[in-house]
């Protein structure tokens, strides 16, 4: 019977749920000029939420609904940068929705509920408690993702993601069948006892196959990808940084549930598939972002290279490529909202400032923006010593360690291939003269600014001092760190 | 009483704070502000640093060794950030601030019109905050990133008036020449790492005495001694930093820069880097004789030979910069022959008196509206007493009369050598005894040029100039000046009467714990048998007896041959000075020519070097590298590239064929796999 301790280790999910449910209610009162008192209670909202997260953490791990619900270190980790990013949207989006009268309560209201998503995914004991942590998720990330109903793109965008997330989800729903029919039960935690000594290996491999699908559909990988550079580009720029970020989060946190909670014991099994998703991610995402002049479709692949890095992490499948790949989805995390949060700053009422040859000569007209998105796009090819640089060497360890060295060096010359669109963006930001007629005015919101300076200079920061996070990740997976 | 690590991290980062203040928010806090909050720093970290010297000195204090930060760990090798505080460090900590403070106030004056005021502020307190980092290091890493940062500074300084031409010259000069010293240093540290397995100074001195009978085969026949190898190496980039033949042709060239910082880094602080490291080392140079004799010799042939040109040169700061070089020959040549804590004396006492020779001379610079050419000087000493006064209290220490503290560091280091019985140690006991004649006559030419005889400007008075800067004089030919010469504003005066007071007394206060006191301590490790200043201490009966001896000796009575030649050349006789010039013609230009040593780098090395690069470049790099290999695997992956965005069709059929396709594809893998 759940009880009331049940509740407790609930208690920010329960909350956020409460809150999200009040804002809406909120909302449908509010005259739309106090929409801003909104915005602050929704940030407002999410800090609580962070500090019930950690204020709440249980020694050790704890669990409710008799195992449905997870609380641990790793959990918590993710919740708490999840929760941090999801702040740092609101702050980005603003200016950016108030000019598009774009500026309503939906947007929060979404963005809260797919949050509560991540939590549930990320605190997942049982498979029905990811495929409803998932569901909330994307259901709520497809409706943001129309939020522009006028424009077409948005919709076009809206209307694929929402076909293929549907085809996905049905082939994990079908996995976690195939799962159940191998070892009767729902259970992360029995199914890792039950998977060995399956009765039926075949079909169990088979449930494994189609739930990598539905994982790497989630992180975006090759060949599950398409989605993501139509959905990032047609999206409101404003909703693409929430996608581009917490919901990566998400993503470590389900394939680390499923794969290793659940399925630890078939790792031989799914190492090797996942390494060939990664290559795939690796040759797809850098290369194809070299022809991009779209600036948002070319961080879309960027994506998509970064997350077959991340499954460098997975491939390890021990403690250490754990906090490895964990490490890489904050980091990842923190770089994505800092490159779209230059991206809003500069955009504008009729202008998106999404284009590549929108930011040429960005360093006489704003050096300070400049500079911010040179850390980012430094950080995201990993030029040390930024927090992107030692992201990607740990993962590249993890796979040499998991005795795969032939994907480190992949991953290495991809790495390489990968710094020509990145440097592109700084040459035609500090080498190209402007372009007539591009108005490239920074946003006033002194929040957005303060914000994004932070948020990037945390890249240099964390590049430096990146001792503290590594140690948190190491010892959320049982490594104790020096 | 123990050191604390927040004191000492004020110390280091105080300067920090103010150079990141003024570099940063210089505009918004304006010239006053930008001295301001630097000259704050630096008063904090000099009084902080004096209560360090007091807690160890007086206090008794041990030794402050800790790690404060690991910045990263690969295998078993760490790098950190850390503090190693003992007597050594703390009187490097004091005469590095002590110096740095009188030069920031002094900037104040000497900058008082120049654009780059708060640029310049910002320099000199980032220069040092570095410096402080490379003294007070307990490690290797760290004492590269301090060595580094301060050639950066220098750098940045020497060039700081970057749109004369011939200031970009010297500093590309400075930072190539440097650029080979510290390719010896990194391969010296690399040495270290690789014989002793840590960068710690503490573990790598504990393991110093195991270097004994290792050697390093670098070519096939020959086994090179592992500590004669470390030791060269390491002395190689002390070579480059503190000027020593031949890679000292950087240091008269960075003159180029505004005098304040020739004072701080290029005579009292940056330059003596080097000698501080090998005195830092000395557990590692007391192993080898053959390192230390290297040392001795390089040292020696620069006291005397770089002293030589500065007999003939005109500029004022010139001569101050060639002394400094024969001066840090003098500290060298004490390491060589063992005597650490002479040349790390004589690295104190000099610091003060070379300091006030450099600010003095600035002053005179400003009174002369940036006139440097001495030839145009004369008689100044009714116009600016206190400059003339206490620059004759810094030159009567430079020639090392008995009583200054001049004195007591330069005479203890001949004697040593003279004591000394290591290879080398009769050239270099010649060298020293002759530069001491050579160094008394380029600093009484000096002095006689530019404060005594006749006027050889004249003042040429403009109508409706009421304002005007010190710059604004291209338009008078030399030895024309808009109005009379006058003295320094007391920004500038009062560094001087504070440097001078050191300059005279700090010797005679200081000789006796620091020489023949072991007042070092364990900082500086000297062998039983190389222990040249032991043997001396046991004629040592204080420091008036040392003095009075003194005026018996033969330095001295050089000194007095050199001052009564001088004298009677500049005061008496001056057209005597034109008649020796043209009847050694053949010397003089030997001299003058600096001993072609510049021209042959620039023909050999600088020429040289461009034309290889430009074979590189032409052949290499533009045919094979760029043409073949970049430009034509750029191609490919763009062709690649621009195939496969095509499979991003656009079409929501396409897209979900391809996660079919991926389906079938790791299922497929698994069936393969399974078979």
């Amino acid at each position: 019977m759940p009880n009331f301790n049940d509740i407790l280790v609930l208690l920010p999910e329960f909350y956020l749920v409460a809150a999200a449910c009040l804002l809406l209610l909120l909302d449908a009162f509010m005259k739309p000029e106090q929409r801003g008192l909104l915005h602050w209670l929704s940030i407002a909202v999410l800090l609580v939420a962070v500090y019930l997260v950690v204020a709440g953490q249980p020694d050790g791990t704890a669990t409710a609904f008799n195992g449905m619900f997870v609380r641990d270190r790793v959990a918590e980790i993710l919740k708490v940068f999840a929760l941090l990013c999801t702040v740092l949207v609101f702050v980005y989006a603003r200016p950016y929705l108030a000019d598009r009268k774009l500026f309503v309560g939906e947007f929060y209201t979404l963005a809260i509920f797919a949050v509560i998503g991540i939590m549930l995914l990320v605190s997942a004991g049982n498979l029905v408690t990811v495929y409803l942590g998932l569901e909330l998720l994307t259901l709520s990330s497809y409706a943001l993702v129309a939020l522009n109903r006028d424009s077409p793109l948005s919709s076009e965008a809206a209307i694929k993601y929402f076909v293929l997330g549907a085809l996905a989800s049905g082939m994990l729903l079908y996995g976690m069948s195939m799962v159940y029919g191998a070892t009767g039960t729902l259970s992360l935690a029995q199914l890792h006892g039950a998977a060995a000594h399956s009765a039926m290996p075949n079909l169990l491999l088979f449930g494994l196959i189609f739930m990598i699908i539905g994982i790497g559909f989630k992180l975006g990988v090759a060949p599950f990808h398409m989605w993501i550079p139509d959905v990032y580009q047609g999206a409101p720029t404003a909703v693409t940084v929430f996608i581009g970020s917490a919901p990566k989060l998400a993503a470590f946190g389900m394939a680390y549930r499923l794969l290793e909670s659940g399925l630890g014991d078939l790792a031989q099994h799914w190492q090797l598939m996942l390494a060939v998703l990664a290559v795939l991610s690796l040759a797809i995402g850098n290369l194809v972002a070299i022809v991009q002049s779209n600036l948002k479709r070319l961080l879309a692949y960027s994506t998509i290279s970064h997350m077959g890095y991340l499954l460098l992490g997975l491939v390890n499948a021990g403690p250490e490529g754990y906090a490895a790949a964990m490490f890489y989805a904050i980091s990842y995390a923190l770089m994505s909202t800092a490159a779209f949060g230059v991206i809003l700053a500069l955009a504008r009422a009729g202008f998106e400032c999404e284009e590549i040859d929108d930011f040429k000569g960005l360093n006489q007209r704003s050096p300070w923006m400049a500079f911010l998105m040179l850390l980012a796009m430094f950080s995201l090819a990993g030029v040390p010593p930024l927090f992107g640089f030692f992201a990607k060497l740990l993962v590249l360890q993890a796979a040499i360690d998991a005795n795969m060295l032939w994907l480190a060096i992949v991953g290495a010359v991809f790495a390489i291939i990968g710094l020509y669109y990145y440097l592109r963006v700084v040459k035609v930001m500090y080498f190209d003269k402007p372009q007539d007629g591009v108005r490239l005015e920074v946003q006033q919101d002194v929040s957005l600014r303060w914000m994004l300076s932070l948020n990037a200079l945390l890249l240099l920061v964390l590049g430096l001092c990146w001792g503290p996070l590594l140690g948190w990740c190491r010892a959320a997976f049982g490594l104790v760190s020096a | 009483m123990t050191l604390s690590t927040s004191i000492l991290l004020t110390i280091a980062l105080a300067p920090l704070v103010g150079c990141l203040l003024a570099g940063f928010l210089g505009k918004q806090i304006g010239r006053v502000g930008a001295h301001s909050v630097t000259i704050l720093g630096l008063l904090v970290s000099c009084g902080l640093s004096f209560y360090v010297l007091y807690q160890i000195t007086a206090g008794g204090a041990p030794a402050y060794n800790h790690n404060l930060y690991t910045w990263f760990e690969i295998g078993r090798f760490s790098a950190s950030v850390g503090f190693l505080v003992d007597r050594l460090t703390a009187m490097m900590m004091v005469v590095v601030t002590f110096v740095s403070l009188l030069v920031h106030v002094y900037t104040i004056g000497y900058m008082a019109d120049d654009d780059g005021y708060q640029r310049f502020f910002s320099y000199i307190s980032l220069f040092t905050f570095s410096m402080l980092m490379l003294v007070m290091s307990n490690n290797f890493m760290q004492l590269f990133f301090g060595w580094e940062a301060v050639g950066l500074v220098s750098y940045l300084l020497i060039g700081f008036w970057y749109k004369r031409p011939t200031a970009i010259f010297a500093n590309l000069k400075a930072f190539l020449v440097n650029r080979v010293g510290d390719f010896g240093f990194l391969l010296g540290i690399a040495a270290v790492l690789y014989f002793l397995g840590s960068l710690d100074y503490q573990t790598v001195f504990a393991a110093a005495p195991g270097l004994v009978g290792k050697t390093l085969q670098i070519t096939q026949n020959h086994a090179w001694d592992a500590a004669t190898v470390i030791g060269v190496l390491l002395f190689i980039g002390a070579m480059g930093k503190s000027a020593q033949v031949p890679l000292h042709v950087w240091l008269p060239d960075s003159m180029e820069g505004p005098t304040p910082i020739s004072a701080l880094i290029h005579a009292a602080t940056m330059v003596t880097a080097g000698i501080f490291m090998v005195a830092r080392m000395s557990p590692i140079y007391e192993l080898s004789q053959g390192a230390l004799s290297f040392v001795m010799v390089i040292g020696a042939t620069g006291a005397l030979f770089t002293g030589l040109i500065g007999i003939v040169q005109n500029d004022i700061k010139r001569v101050v910069a060639y002394s400094t070089l024969s001066q840090l020959g003098y500290m060298t040549v004490a390491l060589g022959v063992s005597a650490y804590s002479g040349a790390v004396f004589h690295l104190m006492t000099h610091a003060f008196f070379k300091a006030l020779l450099f600010l003095g001379a600035g002053s005179v610079i400003i009174a002369m509206h940036h006139e440097q050419d001495m030839r145009y000087m004369g008689g100044l000493r009714k116009y600016m007493p206190i400059t003339w006064i206490t620059m004759w209290i810094g030159s009567l220490a430079l020639v090392a009369i008995p009583f200054t503290s001049g004195f007591y560091s330069k005479d203890a280091i001949i004697e040593a050598v003279g004591a000394s019985h290591r290879w080398g140690s009769g050239y270099a006991y010649f060298c020293v005894l002759a530069g001491a004649f050579v160094t008394a006559l380029y600093t009484f030419r000096q002095m006689y040029l530019t404060f005594h005889g006749k006027e050889r400007f004249t003042v040429v008075e403009h109508h409706g100039h009421g304002h005007h800067d010190h710059d604004d004089h291209g338009h008078h030919k030399p030895g024309e000046l808009a109005h009379a010469p006058h003295e320094s504003p007391w920004v500038v005066t009062l560094p001087l009467i504070l440097l001078a007071i050191p300059s005279l007394l700090v010797g005679f206060f200081t000789i006796g714990p620091m020489l023949f006191g072991g007042w070092f301590g364990q900082a500086i490790h000297v062998e039983e048998a190389n222990n040249v200043l032991g043997e001396l201490a046991g004629e040592f009966h204080g420091a008036a007896a040392m003095a009075l001896h003194g005026f018996w000796s033969w330095p001295f009575g050089l000194v007095a041959l050199a001052f009564v030649i001088t004298t009677y050349i500049y005061l008496f006789n001056p057209a005597m000075a034109g008649k020796i010039k043209t009847a050694f013609k053949p010397l003089w230009t030997v001299l003058d020519r600096k001993y072609w040593v510049d021209d042959v780098y620039f023909a050999v090395f600088a020429r040289g070097g461009v034309k290889l690069g430009r074979l590189f470049w032409k052949a290499g790099d533009a045919a094979v590298i760029d043409g073949a290999l970049v430009n034509g695997s750029a191609g490919v992956v763009q062709r690649i590239a621009a195939g496969m965005r095509k499979l991003q069709s656009g079409y929501l059929y396409h897209y979900a064929f391809a996660m079919i396709l991926g389906l079938i594809l790791l299922l497929g893998g698994f069936w393969l796999v399974g078979q």
